[in-house]
């Protein structure tokens, strides 16, 4: 059997990013294994800018953000496979990969790092009624025809969904000569990132329909038209409020789902609400050795966050490599309330944890003038007031290790949002 | 274009018309199928509930009846001369209250008529204890192990591709405009040109009563009956074993909760009448009603976990039976009309029957050349380890995954284009190896298939079509 002691499963951002820092931390023998042709992920396609404001200070394209990454691998001399997919993962870390060149081959690793990112949410999944034409892409597979393989997917278009790529690509097909006709949001408000939404919509004059959804897509052959309706708060469409839209092309940008088939498969628990691993503050799953980062463990909104996560997994994984000590479960539960819809990390382990550890969140509804608070086991021990939060941006709190420690016995930190008394 | 002369053309490439034209091929003479879409099972054989009835439902002494044992009885070994997905998980039908006994009770009955083996009654408690997520409503079930599930396109290439290498000449795209009787059989006019035949067999699915009623004084008139169904992830695919139907009664008839042969989770079908013989849209009501009634049956159904809907068409003729054999007044023009449930069940019995009947109308003997296996294209992701390896090493184009969902190979893909009858479409594709059919719907892997299927066939990426012409994939 093959071994390494490090096996990264992708390599997007998230997997690029993980094995990079395994590496700076001393540990040589990674190998990053990539299902596509080539490394970089989703960023490939992702042709606008607007990325590493944070993590380079300068506005970068998908695949120039992908490209210093894949320079930081390659100079580090990281072994990696293209075109290679993962079909199996058990819990004694045995991966089994297919490829073109190498064949079947099933590789022992002393630590996993999960890096698989997402998909989209598909037409089928949303439950969508009317005819099955073509013409119905969701935005990311558009974005693909488009942008890598260079053919234009249609001409005249409705986009249901205000996730980020849909708004890019509402943009985007504007500016190769297609006609966006409008973009329908179930939602209130939009998921997407708000400067996506000035970029990409108003500024083209796009309408956004927010609380609409589409209840028909009518076309035998190909997409010819498809009607919207109002929702009311149950989301359920308003009769009464329908409106037609003939176009050729159905875009769908309806959320993503982390792809952890394979975490499944090795028997690590799935959070039902990031439908990502639970891991603790060291991003290792409940099977020890085997770590996560990147939109696999929970859909970020922008990709300098991934980074930032991934870099810390790989030195856990490194860490974890150079004692192959399962640490057993972490003691302190993070718990998501109050609008607050869930922590990553889900656990912590006080002595073990570093300095500082920034945990992340998603808020469940638009909210104005409320506080994020942090209690442990009830005690109150931060209030950060935010003047808007929204469910398309992703929050953070800082734990401090002083903090943490001091508050001996702890059992539970609870993050929430509670209204400003103004 | 120059006319085509056969000996028997039959029309329509479903399920219906593959199986007539492979039964054909057993015997010595020159036939034909058209069929007016880009692939075989385009209509009713694509959208259905794909069981394979155990044969208690048909009157006794129905053609339906009758075909359905005889079908059911053929279909194993079929499954395995011709290499498609069948299994028999078994099926019940649920009862609900008290008073509905006596109609189970008939339809036991029925089915011991009928001839279906192994039939039992048996308790709520018994039902519940063979399948935990049967409700507590439940009083007493039919319970038939001889109830199967089988792959709906996988039979209907299956029978196409057999068909084509003893010998029947397959003209897709091919759709029949007029048909005129002539002094020694019957002209039919196509988009394609015109061809002869002394024998037609009209298999033609929610359209045979249009060409039926072309040549034959005594109408038929077939409704399209549509059916909405939800499709769940393999996640829920062992929610229930067998398949489960509710007694026909006061909650409706017909919606089914069953595993599908490839461990995905199918609910419905409703039943809706409509005019439009070609659309197979649903409905949010349809969609809503099936998952609505299929809770009566069975509980904690995870519909979040739907990962496509679509209809069907059934085509319900009003005499309420099948409708085989020579017009009355259309010598050699042969019906195999009205086939709705069980239609699919009958597969194998309907070929047989009415192809018996073809040939001796004709005269034909049997061939001594008769091959009654096909090949069907290798699952890699379902061989062992070793195997599979091995299976790369030879070519290894079956390591390069392209459908990662189902984890299909560009091998299989490339095998499902230029192998007998290959597939013109992605639809074509995604029918012989299940590409673009799991939780991802497509979303990674389309534009992989596109260029496989335009290197494979010459078109263009412009002219890759989802199915039929006119459902061109790229626009602009």
């Amino acid at each position: 059997m093959i071994r390494h002691d490090i096996v990264v499963i992708g390599g997007g951002p998230a997997g690029l990013a993980a094995a990079a820092a395994a590496k700076k931390k001393g540990i040589d023998d990674i190998l990053i294994l990539e299902r596509d042709t080539l490394l970089g992920g989703i960023l490939n396609q992702c042709i606008h800018n607007g990325f590493g404001l944070h993590t380079f200070k300068e506005e970068l394209t998908g695949p120039e953000y992908a490209a210093r990454y894949i320079e930081q691998v390659k100079e580090l001399g990281i072994p990696y496979r293209t075109g290679s997919m993962v079909i199996d993962v058990n819990n004694k870390k045995e991966i089994t990969v297919i490829s073109r060149e190498e064949g079947l081959q099933i590789i022992q690793a002393k630590a996993i790092i999960l890096a698989m990112g997402c998909r989209e949410r598909p037409r089928g999944a949303l439950n969508i009624p009317g005819c099955r034409p073509a013409g119905i892409y969701t935005a990311g597979t558009a974005q693909r025809l488009m942008n890598i393989e260079g053919y234009m997917v249609g001409k005249e278009v409705v986009i249901l969904g205000s996730g980020d790529i849909g708004l890019i690509m509402a943009r985007r097909m504007m500016l190769e000569g297609a006609k966006v006709k409008v973009v329908a949001e179930l939602m209130p408000y939009s998921g997407g990132l708000k400067r996506n939404i000035v970029q990409c919509l108003d500024d083209y004059g796009i309408p956004l329909k927010l609380s609409h959804t589409v209840v028909n897509i009518e076309g035998k052959s190909r997409v010819t038209g498809i009607t919207l309706a109002e929702v009311g708060p149950d989301r359920k469409p308003i009769p009464g409020t329908e409106e037609h839209y003939s176009c050729d092309t159905l875009l769908l940008s309806c959320g993503l789902i982390p792809e952890n088939e394979l975490t499944k498969e090795l028997g690590a628990s799935i959070s039902p609400i990031t439908s990502g691993p639970v891991v603790n503050d060291r991003l290792e799953t409940d099977q020890p050795g085997v770590f996560a980062c990147g939109n696999v463990l929970h859909v970020h909104d922008l990709v300098d966050y991934v980074s930032e996560e991934a870099a810390l997994a790989g030195g856990y994984a490194a860490d974890f490599v150079k004692t192959e000590k399962d640490a057993g479960k972490a003691p302190v539960a993070l718990k998501a309330e109050n609008g607050v819809r869930y922590t990553v990390p889900q656990y912590l382990d006080p002595e073990a944890m570093a300095d500082k550890l920034t945990v992340r969140f998603r808020v469940a509804d638009i909210y104005k003038n409320r506080s994020i608070c942090v209690y442990f086991d009830g005690k109150l021990v931060s209030r950060t007031k935010k003047r808007v939060l929204a469910p398309g941006e992703m929050e953070q709190v800082v734990l401090k290790k002083e903090e943490v420690l001091v508050s001996a016995g702890l059992k539970e930190i609870t993050i929430r949002t509670e209204v400003e008394e103004s | 274009m120059s006319e085509k002369f056969y000996d028997v053309i039959v029309i329509g490439g479903g399920a219906i018309g593959c199986g007539i034209a492979r039964e054909l091929s057993r015997y010595r003479c020159n036939a034909a199928l058209l069929e007016k879409e880009e692939d075989v099972c385009s209509g009713t054989s694509k959208a259905n509930s794909a069981i394979v009835h155990a044969g208690y439902d048909a009157m006794p002494g129905t053609l339906k009846a009758k075909l359905n044992v005889r079908g059911n009885a053929m279909m194993e070994q079929l499954s395995k001369d011709l290499d498609f997905d069948f299994k028999r998980n078994s099926s019940l039908v649920l009862c609900f209250s008290e008073e509905d006994r006596p109609a189970l009770h008939a339809l036991y009955e029925r089915g011991l008529a009928n001839g279906v083996p192994d039939l039992k009654l048996i308790s709520g408690d018994e039902v519940r204890k063979r399948e935990p997520n049967i409700t507590d409503e439940v009083v007493e079930a039919l319970y038939a192990p001889t109830g199967g599930i089988v792959c709906p396109f996988g039979l209907t290439i299956a029978l196409a591709e057999n068909a084509c290498e003893n010998g029947v000449d397959f003209y897709r795209s091919t759709g029949v405009t007029r048909i005129e009787k002539t002094g020694k059989g019957y002209l039919l006019h196509t988009n394609q040109g015109d061809f002869r035949a002394t024998y037609v067999v009209n298999a033609a699915g929610v359209y045979a009563d249009e060409l039926h009623n072309m040549v034959s004084a005594r109408k038929l008139h077939i409704v399209p009956r549509r059916g909405d169904y939800c499709l769940l992830d393999k996640e829920a695919g062992n929610h229930v074993s067998a398949t489960v139907f509710q007694l026909p009664g006061k909650y409706g008839k017909g919606i089914l909760v069953s595993p599908t042969v490839h461990g995905n989770l199918l609910v419905g079908p409703t039943a809706i009448d409509q005019d439009d013989k070609d659309l197979t849209a649903t409905t949010a009501e349809g969609l809503a009603e099936a998952m609505e009634k299929a809770t009566k049956s069975v509980k904690n159904i995870p519909f979040r976990q739907v990962i496509t809907s679509f209809a069907g068409l059934r085509a319900h003729e009003d005499g309420d039976d099948f409708v085989l054999g020579e017009a009355e007044d259309a010598e050699g023009f042969f019906d195999a009309a009205g086939i709705e449930s069980p239609g699919l069940s009958c597969t194998p019995a309907i070929g047989e029957y009415v192809a018996t009947m073809v040939a001796q109308k004709g005269g034909y003997a049997k061939k001594d050349d008769f091959k009654a296996t096909r090949q069907g294209i290798v699952r890699a992701a379902s061989l062992p380890v070793e195997e599979r390896a091995e299976l790369i090493r030879k070519n290894p184009a079956y390591g390069t995954i392209i459908c990662r969902c189902e984890g299909v190979s560009e091998a299989e893909i490339v095998d499902a284009v230029t192998r007998t009858l290959g597939a013109r479409s992605l639809d074509g594709i995604k029918r012989r190896v299940r590409q673009g059919m799991g939780r991802c719907q497509a979303g990674f892997c389309t534009p992989r298939a596109m260029e496989i299927l335009a290197r494979e066939t010459g078109m263009t990426m412009e002219e890759i079509c989802k199915n039929r012409e006119g459902s061109e994939m790229i626009k602009g």
